[in-house]
C-alpha cells in the first residue's frame, strides 16, 4: 500500500516539476483558500491589532527568506540586515516628505536603493574571504544609523511622524491594507526564493557554499553570481522596510535600526533551516508568532534573549533547523 | 578655512590617548581573529562585560576598577577556554565555522548583551576612583586627563605584556606557530587545539581588563558594545591581522581620526570614521599596513 502512495505521490510530484499545469495550479488555489481563511480569522477576531501582529510576522518571513537567498543558498553571513531595512524604511520616508507616490509605487524605489547598496558593499568586499563581507555588512549598519541620525531633514535622532490616511478603498481599515502589502511581498518573495533556488543561479551559489575554490575552477562566475544575491537579498530586505513608517507612524532610527530585526533575520533561517525556501518560511512563523506572543504576555527584551539562545541552541545542536531535523527523523523510519 | 592649531593639536593628543585604549580593545581580536582564524564577533560584548564586572565590584565592594579587573582576568581566562572547547567541538571540528560559527558569536553577543540589560537596565553605569578627575599640565598649556592617560599606559603595558610573552615563552612561540601553519604544529608534535585553546583564553581575558578602560574612560551601558564592532576589526585589518605592533599603530590612526573627526565635525559623525577606514582597507590593501 506504501509502494502505491509512493509512486501516486511522485506522480504528483513530477507534474509538478516537469512544468505541467497541474501542479502550479493545486498550489495556487490552495495558496489562494489559505490567503482567504487568513483574512476570515483576522477578520473575525476583530480588532486592527490581530492584523499588525499579523503585519510583522509577514514582514520577518521577508526579511528571513531574503537574508537566505545570500546567506543560505551561498553561505555568506550578511549581519547588516538592519541596515538594508532602514534603508528602504528613509526611502520611503523621503518619499513622503517629497512627492508622496502611495506605498506599492514606494517599494519598487526602496527596493532598487537598498539593492545598490547591497551591490556597492559586495563589490567592495566580496572578493575577498566572505568574513570580510560580514565584518562590513554588519559596521555598515552602523555607519547608516549614523548618516540617519545626522540627517536632520529625515528626523534625524528626533525621529519623524508619518500620518496615514484613515481608510483605503476596498481593504476598509488600513492595517488591513497594510497586512494585503505585507502578504503580497512575502508571497513574492518566497517565489523568488524558490526560483532562484531552482535556477542556475541557485546551483551556483550552492557551489560556492560547498566549495568557491572548486566552483571558481569549474568555471562557475563566483563574484556575479554572488553579487547578484547580495543585490536581491538585499533589495527584498528594502522593499519589507518600505510599509514600515506608514506601520508604525513614527520612525526614528532606533525602530528602523532595530536590535530585533538584526537578530531575528539571521535567527529565523538558521532555526528553520537555510538550504530550502520553505527553512526560513517556517522559522519565521514559528519564531515570529511566539515573539508576538511573548511580547505581550513577557517583555520584548526578555524576547530577543530566548531567539538569541534558540539560534545558539539551534547552530550547535541542529545545523540544519527544522527542517534538517524533520528529514533526518524520516530517514529514520525508513 | 582658518584651522585652529590649539584645536587641532589638542585633538591630535586625545586621539593618542584614546588609541591606547582602542590598542586594549583590538589586542584581542587580533589574536582571535588575526591569529586564530576564529572570527569572535561577541568580542566588544565581552569588553561591555568586562566594564560591568568593574563596574560591580566597584560599587558594591569599592574594589579599584582595575584590580577588579585584573581580579576577573582569570575567570575570563577560563570561560574563553571554555567557549572555545564549545566552538570546536560544535563547528571548527565539523569544518562549519564559517556560517554556523559566524552565527553562534553572533548569538552569544546578543546573549551576554541582552542579559544585562536585564540585569543592569539601560542607565549609563560609572566608576570612581581616584585617577578620574585631576588632569597633568603639560609645557605648552596643554593638559592630559588623568581619566585618559591611566588607560592609554595600562592599555600599552598589555599589550607589550602580550608581545613579549608570544616571542619569549614556549607557549607563545606556539601560538604564533598556529597562526602561522597549524598542519605543521601538528607535525611537530603540538596540539593546535590545546594551544587555540588557551589563546582563545588570554584573548578573552584582555577584553575583560579593556572594559575596566572602557568605564574609567566614558559612563557604560549593554548597548555601547556595538559602536566597538566595526572599530575592532578596523583595527584588526589595517593593522595586518597578525601583528600587534600594525594593532597598536592601527589604533593610534584610528583614535586620531576619530579625534579629528569629533572636534571639527562633532561627535556623532565618530561612529562613521572606523567603517570608512575598515572598508577603504579592504579595497585598497586587504593585508593592511604591516601585513605580510
Amino acid at each position: 500500500m506504501s509502494v502505491v502512495a509512493k509512486t501516486a505521490k511522485d506522480e504528483v510530484a513530477r507534474s509538478a516539476t516537469r512544468g505541467g499545469w497541474l501542479g502550479p495550479l493545486l498550489a495556487a488555489s490552495i495558496g489562494a483558500a489559505l490567503i482567504a481563511a487568513t483574512f476570515l480569522v483576522l477578520d473575525w477576531l476583530g480588532t486592527d491589532y490581530a492584523y499588525l501582529a499579523a503585519y510583522t510576522v509577514l514582514q520577518f518571513v521577508v526579511l528571513a527568506t531574503a537574508w537566505n537567498i545570500l546567506g543560505g543558498y551561498a553561505g555568506y553571513v550578511n549581519f547588516g540586515s538592519a541596515g538594508f531595512f532602514a534603508i528602504g524604511v528613509y526611502t520611503s520616508v523621503v518619499v513622503y516628505q517629497t512627492i508622496q507616490l502611495p506605498i506599492l509605487a514606494t517599494i519598487p524605489l526602496a527596493a532598487a536603493t537598498a539593492g545598490l547598496v547591497g551591490f556597492a558593499t559586495g563589490y567592495l568586499t566580496l572578493r575577498l574571504r566572505g568574513v570580510f563581507f560580514s565584518i562590513a555588512t554588519l559596521a555598515l549598519a552602523i555607519v547608516l544609523q549614523t548618516l540617519i541620525v545626522n540627517w536632520d531633514w529625515v528626523g534625524g535622532a528626533r525621529g519623524v511622524y508619518v500620518l496615514r490616511p484613515q481608510t483605503v478603498p476596498v481593504f476598509g481599515s488600513y492595517a488591513r491594507y497594510l497586512f494585503a502589502v505585507m502578504l503580497g511581498l512575502a508571497i513574492l518573495s518566497v517565489l523568488i526564493a524558490r526560483l532562484v533556488e531552482n535556477s542556475w543561479l541557485g546551483q551556483g551559489l550552492a557551489a560556492i557554499r560547498d566549495d568557491e575554490v572548486a566552483a571558481e575552477c569549474s568555471g562557475v562566475p563566483s563574484l556575479w553570481l554572488k553579487l547578484m544575491a547580495t543585490t536581491l537579498s538585499g533589495a527584498l530586505m528594502g522593499a519589507a522596510g518600505a510599509p514600515f513608517p506608514y506601520f508604525i507612524t513614527y520612525v526614528d532610527p532606533n525602530t528602523a535600526f532595530s536590535l530585533s530585526i538584526a537578530v531575528n533575520t539571521i535567527a529565523m533561517p538558521l532555526i528553520g533551516g537555510t538550504t530550502t525556501w520553505a527553512g526560513p518560511v517556517i522559522g519565521a512563523l514559528l519564531i515570529g508568532s511566539l515573539q508576538q506572543y511573548a511580547t505581550v504576555t513577557i517583555s520584548s527584551a526578555a524576547n530577543l534573549l530566548i531567539v538569541g539562545v534558540l539560534l545558539v541552541v539551534f547552530v550547535i545542536i541542529a545545523p540544519n533547523g527544522i527542517i534538517g531535523l524533520i528529514t533526518s527523523i524520516r530517514e529514520r523510519r525508513q | 578655512m582658518a584651522v585652529s592649531w590649539d584645536l587641532l593639536i589638542n585633538a591630535v593628543l586625545s586621539g593618542l590617548l584614546l588609541g591606547g585604549f582602542y590598542a586594549a580593545v583590538a589586542v584581542g581580536v587580533t589574536i582571535a581573529f588575526g591569529m586564530l582564524d576564529i572570527v569572535n564577533i561577541a568580542h566588544p560584548a565581552f569588553i561591555v562585560l568586562g566594564a560591568f564586572i568593574a563596574y560591580w565590584l566597584n560599587s558594591s565592594y569599592g574594589i579599584d576598577p582595575l584590580l577588579a579587573s585584573l581580579l576577573a582576568a582569570p575567570f575570563a581566562f577560563l570561560g574563553g577556554r571554555a567557549l572555545y572547547r564549545l566552538y570546536y567541538y560544535a563547528f571548527e571540528r565539523r569544518g562549519e565555522e564559517s556560517l554556523q560559527g559566524l552565527a553562534f558569536f553572533f548569538g552569544i553577543l546578543f546573549i551576554v548583551e541582552v542579559s544585562l540589560l536585564l540585569h543592569f537596565g539601560v542607565d549609563y553605569r560609572t566608576v570612581e576612583a581616584a585617577y578620574i578627575g585631576p588632569s597633568v599640565d603639560l609645557p605648552f598649556s596643554l593638559s592630559v586627563p588623568l581619566r585618559l592617560l591611566t588607560p592609554l599606559l595600562v592599555g600599552l603595558a598589555m599589550v607589550l605584556a602580550i608581545q613579549i610573552f608570544l616571542s619569549r615563552t614556549f607557549i607563545g612561540r606556539a601560538i604564533l606557530a598556529v597562526s602561522q601553519d597549524p598542519g605543521a604544529l601538528r607535525m611537530v608534535g603540538g596540539n593546535p587545539v590545546k594551544v587555540k585553546e588557551i589563546a582563545f583564553g588570554i584573548a578573552i581575558a584582555t577584553a575583560i581588563i579593556a572594559g575596566a578602560l572602557l568605564i574609567i574612560i566614558q559612563p557604560v551601558e549593554p548597548s555601547v558594545g556595538r559602536e566597538f564592532i566595526g572599530r575592532v576589526f578596523a583595527i584588526c585589518v589595517l593593522g595586518g591581522m597578525t601583528s600587534l605592533a600594525g594593532t597598536v599603530l592601527a589604533a593610534m590612526i584610528l583614535g586620531v581620526a576619530e579625534s579629528i573627526t569629533t572636534t571639527f565635525w562633532g561627535p556623532s559623525w565618530a561612529p562613521a570614521v572606523a567603517f570608512s577606514i575598515l572598508l577603504i582597507t579592504l579595497a585598497v590593501r586587504p593585508s593592511g599596513i604591516l601585513g605580510r
